[in-house]
């Protein structure tokens, strides 16, 4: 019976593994700590004796479903309005790597909860903590900072547009009004 | 296939007097086949083998723990709805649980352990010593290994697929399934319609090309017809779904358009693609399951199964218009119903052959003699089930009676009565039937009944109150439902069931490891039935037969009943030799030699198998794995020529007064 | 195990579940249920389920009598070897014409079935009655969006979440797609289910001919609450359905006390405003339920949780614990801003 004994050997040797982070879906995160921008720093030159610091950490770092939510954060939110997709355009590009407030999570995390100048809105108080840490590692993700599995993915709804067999072929011209809820 | 030597002589040449071989001389063959067919004895021999029975016995071992893993999921699922509004477990798992239960039961088990009774029995059946790629054949088995063990070990890292077992885009696209879950899913599909379709061109190669000399197509058992056929339907339904696991893997993974209604793509080709495979599929499922009952019936009514070539027919209608039905799946979808009528008119049409076999087999139950032996159980089971389950299935035919039901308990009541009675409970009379020629041991009959009993009971409690529940307005694939629905006592009633439809399994498990240990000791042919299979011991020695029978009707072993078996001697011994026939008249054409144990199959099942998990992650993976799978094909395929190439043998007919 | 006991068994089993099934039936009213129709489609699919159930069950029987019949008949044969028998051509030919018999008769109640399906389908494909209301259904994960267009005076659309109010004795038109994934719009006492699906617009109607409130769920896996996705159809005289649908055609106004007005403030300067839309007010976001006539609704959460303030207050604060997944977030707010924020829902009339 050495093959009922390998193949049962096998499947066990395959039970019981570490959740992989990437794919965990939290929906309840307990409730959310107060920020603690005040301790985020841009640059680790200080005067005198260091500080040790207590940055904060993103909890959705890695993760592929935050990544997601905070995709579609971004749309709703409006980010687009000024990035784009990440491309900008009255707002700075995203997918670049020149980050004018840090790109590190926790200064990602407190650019958008301030607000900068120039335009960028402080998020504080409209968003609960949780959703501005998943538009962080959305945000990140832009980037090209998160792992390669957790990459973005491609919009189904990049153009508003119908299909091309769904249209009227009797109108040259495309006609689709997009529905009422992603009317801006 | 390269055609070896010359061709044999002229078939029963006047002068070639049949000779007689005398004991001493069938011993000294019997000694030879048995070495130079032993494959060695250890791990490394085991992962080496290409003997067909091996890697059968391999594909039913695993195929039956998928089932068991499925069954717990699905256990888990009636455990979480017992109850409304039930916290044992959540929506993101159980989402994950019912695609795992649908996808190990279609892909993991259903399909390949029919495919591996196929694989186990035609050889043996039809006279030959092995299919016709043994080397392919092993790397099917791994590949489905692999594709199983993808599945669970991303299951068990919270990775497992979540968007149903038929993985609906734009829910399964990348937007709306983030991660890597229904990547796996896709990888996962390829790993076993890879072995698929291995299987199936093993099945038709072998069936046409290796038949006993005598057993015309007109005179091959039904189940090798079913399994012939089945073959055939897996070779045009799993392209469908090759392209659209792909499409969906590089919708996903290199932004491509295919499903994406904003640039050009469509939703809907998504279920067209996949429905013109996933209605075949369940075919493929259910069509061997036909085969099965034919032996069975055959044996316990000990006559011939009535209307063969009705029932041949009626085998391949089913198969045909099998591919003509897959819209019904979708009645729900913006279609224009005059297309859709169509398909209430195939939907309804495929009663008809189906039919057609029942009213054989109950022609053939009434002129025969029946014993009622757990396996003949099965069978009878068989009717009462699948009957219930075609007859919802006209019944979902009809377009506004299906959009009431259409993803609702009602639907999963449907399928589960066609899949289960239709081809479970035939499995399992083919279980009891064909346990003692593999193992050399019979099945206990009283734990037999049990199980049987256990099995019939439950799964009518399970699934026929979703009928109702359907009826009711419970839809499919719901982690919970509110109290106030008044589907509470239905649910626990449902759920109870499926306690015991776990017993019976248990009970199952526990016959079968019972027996092995120390049951009855199986002759050859312990039902006395009449196919190739029984010719030879309980279980087959690794080269099958010791001669290459021939016959002269379809009930070989009944015929011969007053006499012995004609056959054919004079293959080599010391290599894996074997007889091609022609198609259709099974008249010997050349010898042809069996590849022998290798370790290629599982190395290119290890280096193709890491390329489809590579893919998941990167398209690299696709690259670098074409080209390790190159260099293990190039070695695969490199030319042997075997010494005594061009020394012909004669062999001569033998025939016993 | 000899013929009479097995059949004596399975008979007896068939009965109990005969009489499962009968008794489970007299349960047949009800809520969400396609056996209990309250219009002229779900009538027509309510007699084919008899016609079809009833000529399915005469078939099984007589199928099932065939073989048991044939066991019992076969069992008492004195012949050991049953091939022997069959060498008699006449007996075959017999048994022959009986096969094709039954072949025939199938084939002709195929042939009924499927007249009577294509007609079923064919005569509900006509939409019954003239003037159809036109109603738009935009499916979202996890919630329904209905729009009343005017296309007359586009200010005068009415766009509502989870409840569909409707005139008895006049057809709806709907017009259905969905925002993300496919979702089926399903209420089974008035119709069959048609699927919601982007990028293509479905067409279906129905007509409710008897007052009432009729409880409908998506029936298309659309993710994590796809089980909790529900939707109302309230049936309701003409003047009543008028009545209400001014009322659905007013903005919101300001409340008149200061506990309403707080609690305004608190929805606009939080994150509700973010999402939701209330007519008359600056909040204008369409990504989640429009709010403007909240109060006026029967349930909340698309059907999970009859509208209450104890309910709405605990979806408020921790929308996860009751549909875990769905897009709302919980929502910090200390007691005394969230009474005054469902004071002023409560005002959304």
């Amino acid at each position: 019976m050495t093959g009922l004994r390998f193949t049962s050997l096998l499947i066990a040797g395959v039970v019981l593994l570490a959740s992989c982070k990437r794919e965990q879906r939290r929906f309840r995160e307990t409730p959310p700590a107060a920020t603690a921008s005040n301790s985020i720093v841009m640059s680790s030159l200080q005067p005198g004796p260091s500080v040790i610091e207590t940055g904060t950490r993103n909890p959705y770092e890695d993760n592929a479903w935050a990544v997601a939510e905070g995709k579609t954060l971004f749309d709703q939110m409006n980010c687009s309005g000024c990035h784009s997709h990440g491309g900008g355009g009255i707002g700075p590009p995203l997918t670049d790597d020149e980050w004018i407030y840090g790109s590190d999570p926790a200064n990602i995390f407190a650019t958008i909860t301030e607000g900068r100048p120039n335009g960028m809105p402080p998020f504080r108080g409209r968003l609960p903590n949780y959703q501005v840490w998943e538009l962080v590692a959305y945000v990140r993700a832009l980037g090209g900072l998160q792992g390669k599995a957790i990459r973005t993915t491609r919009d189904d709804h990049m153009m508003y547009k119908e299909s091309e067999q769904a249209r009227n072929k009797g109108h040259p011209t495309p006609t689709f009004v997009p529905p009422s809820s992603v009317q801006p | 296939m390269t055609a070896r030597s010359q061709a044999l002589p002229a078939f029963n040449d006047p002068d070639d007097r049949p000779g007689i071989l005398t004991v001493r001389e069938e011993d000294e063959i019997r000694a030879k086949l048995s070495a130079s067919w032993y494959e060695g004895s250890g791990f490394v021999a085991w992962l080496k083998s290409t003997n067909h029975k091996s890697i059968a016995k391999r594909y039913i071992v695993t195929a039956v723990i998928f089932f068991i893993l499925g069954g717990l999921e699905a256990g888990m699922m009636r455990a979480q709805l017992s109850r409304p509004e039930n916290r044992f477990i959540g929506p993101d798992l159980y989402n994950q649980i019912f695609t795992m239960h649908g996808s190990t039961m279609m892909f993991l088990f259903a399909v390949p352990v029919m495919e591996a009774i196929g694989l186990y029995f035609v050889p043996l059946m039809i006279g030959t010593r092995n299919v016709a790629f043994p080397r392919l054949n092993a790397l099917g088995y791994w590949m489905y290994l692999f594709g199983g063990l993808l599945l669970y070990a991303a299951f068990f890292l919270n990775t497992g697929p979540d968007a149903g077992w038929f993985s609906y885009v734009p829910l399964a696209g990348p937007q709306y399934s983030p991660g890597k879950r229904v990547d796996v899913w896709a990888q996962m599909i390829t790993f076993t319609e890879i072995a698929a379709l291995i299987g199936a061109v093993e099945i038709v190669t072998t069936i046409f090309k290796q038949r006993a000399p005598g057993m015309s197509l007109n005179r091959i058992p039904l189940f090798v017809w079913a399994q012939l056929i089945t073959a055939f339907m897996i070779i045009f339904a799993l392209p469908a779904i090759v392209v659209s696991s792909s499409m969906l893997a590089m919708d996903r993974l290199i932004d491509t358009h295919f499903f994406n209604p904003a640039e050009g793509g469509d939703a809907l080709l998504w279920q067209h693609l996949f429905w013109f495979f996933g209605h075949p599929e369940v075919y493929i499922i259910f069509i061997p399951a036909l085969g099965m009952i034919s032996s069975i019936v055959e044996a316990f009514t000990r006559r011939p199964i009535f209307g063969y070539p009705a029932m041949v027919l009626s085998l391949i209608s089913t198969a045909f218009l099998g591919f003509g039905l897959w819209v019904h799946h979708m009645f729900a979808t913006p279609l224009p119903q005059l297309g859709q009528s169509f398909f209430t008119a195939a939907s309804t049409a495929i009663a008809l052959p189906s039919g057609v076999q029942i009213f054989c087999w109950i022609a053939t139950i009434w002129s025969g003699r029946p014993r009622y032996t757990t396996s003949f159980m099965f069978v009878i089971g068989f009717f009462l089930l699948f009957i219930i389950g075609g007859l919802t299935g006209v019944m979902i035919a009809s377009v506004p009676y299906d959009l009431q039901v259409h993803d609702t308990y009602f639907i999963v009541s449907h399928f589960h009565y066609v899949l289960i009675g239709g081809a479970v409970f035939p499995l399992f009379g083919a279980f009891y039937f064909w346990f003692p020629k593999i193992t050399g041991r019979m099945l206990s009959e009283r734990l037999g009944k049990w199980n049987f009993w256990l099995f019939f009971i439950g799964m009518n409690v399970t699934f026929f109150p979703m009928h109702i529940l359907g009826l009711l307005g419970m839809p499919r694939r719901v982690y919970t439902y509110l109290p106030e629905m008044g589907w509470g006592n239905l649910n626990a009633l449902v759920s109870l069931g499926a306690v015991i439809i776990v017993a019976s399994v248990c009970v199952f498990l526990a016959n079968v490891l019972v027996s092995l240990r120390s049951g009855v000791p199986a002759g050859d042919n312990p039902w006395d039935a009449s196919t190739l299979e029984w010719a030879t011991s309980s279980p087959p020695p690794s080269y099958n037969h010791l001669f290459i029978p021939v016959v002269e009707g379809r009930d070989p072993l009944w015929d011969a009943r007053d006499g012995e078996l004609a056959v054919v001697t004079g293959l080599r011994t010391d290599r894996h030799e074997g007889l091609v026939t022609s198609l259709m008249d099974a008249e010997p054409e050349h010898r042809y030699e069996f590849k022998r144990e290798t370790i290629l199959p599982l190395m290119l099942a290890v280096f193709g198998g890491g390329t489809i998990i590579i893919a998941i992650f990167s398209p690299w993976g696709v690259t670098i794995g074409a080209v390790l799978s190159l260099i293990i094909l190039t070695c695969w395929f490199w030319p042997t020529i075997s010494p005594d190439h061009d020394t012909p043998r004669r062999g001569r007919i033998r025939r016993s007064p | 195990m000899t013929t009479a006991a097995f059949r004596d068994a399975v008979a007896r089993s068939r009965a109990l579940v005969i009489i499962a099934t009968t008794g489970a039936m007299a349960a047949c009213t009800g809520f969400q249920s396609a056996l209990d129709p309250k219009g002229p489609k779900a009538e027509a699919v309510s007699h084919l389920n008899w016609f079809l159930v009833i000529t399915a069950a005469v078939v099984y029987v007589a199928v099932i009598g065939a073989l048991f019949f044939a066991l019992r008949r076969a069992s008492a044969r004195p012949v050991a070897f049953a091939r022997d028998d069959v060498e008699e051509p006449d007996r075959e030919r017999a048994r022959v014409r009986w096969v094709a018999g039954a072949a025939a008769v199938s084939a002709l109640i195929l042939l009924l079935f499927l007249f009577v399906d294509v007609s079923t389908a064919r005569s509900l494909s006509q939409v019954g009655g003239v003037r159809p209301l036109r109603i738009d259904v935009v499916g979202h994960q996890w919630w329904w969006e209905v729009t009343y267009p005017d296309i007359g005076n586009p200010q005068n659309t009415v766009s509502t979440a989870n409840e569909i109010h409707v005139p008895i004795g006049r057809p709806v038109l709907i017009k259905m797609t969905s925002d993300d994934v496919i979702h089926s719009f399903w209420a089974p006492n008035l119709d069959g289910k048609k699927d919601l699906i982007p990028g293509h617009e479905t067409i279906t109607w129905f007509r409710a001919d008897t007052a009432g409130v009729y409880r409908g769920q998506c029936a298309e896996f659309c993710g994590h609450q796809h089980a909790k996705m529900a939707f109302f159809i309230v049936a309701e005289p003409r003047v009543n359905f008028e009545h209400w649908l001014t009322a659905q055609k007013s903005p919101a106004t300001t409340p008149a006390d200061s506990l309403g007005q707080a609690g305004e403030k608190v929805f606009m300067t939080g994150t509700c405003a973010m999402c939701h839309s209330i007519e008359g007010t600056s909040a204008g976001s369409k990504y989640g339920p429009d709010l403007t006539h909240l109060a006026s609704r029967r349930t909340i959460a698309a059907g999970t949780l009859p509208n209450n303030t104890g309910n709405l207050a605990g979806w408020i604060l921790d929308p996860q614990s009751i549909k875990p997944g769905a897009k709302m977030p919980p929502n910090q707010i200390d007691p005394q801003s969230l009474r005054a924020l469902l004071a002023y829902l409560g005002t959304l009339r």
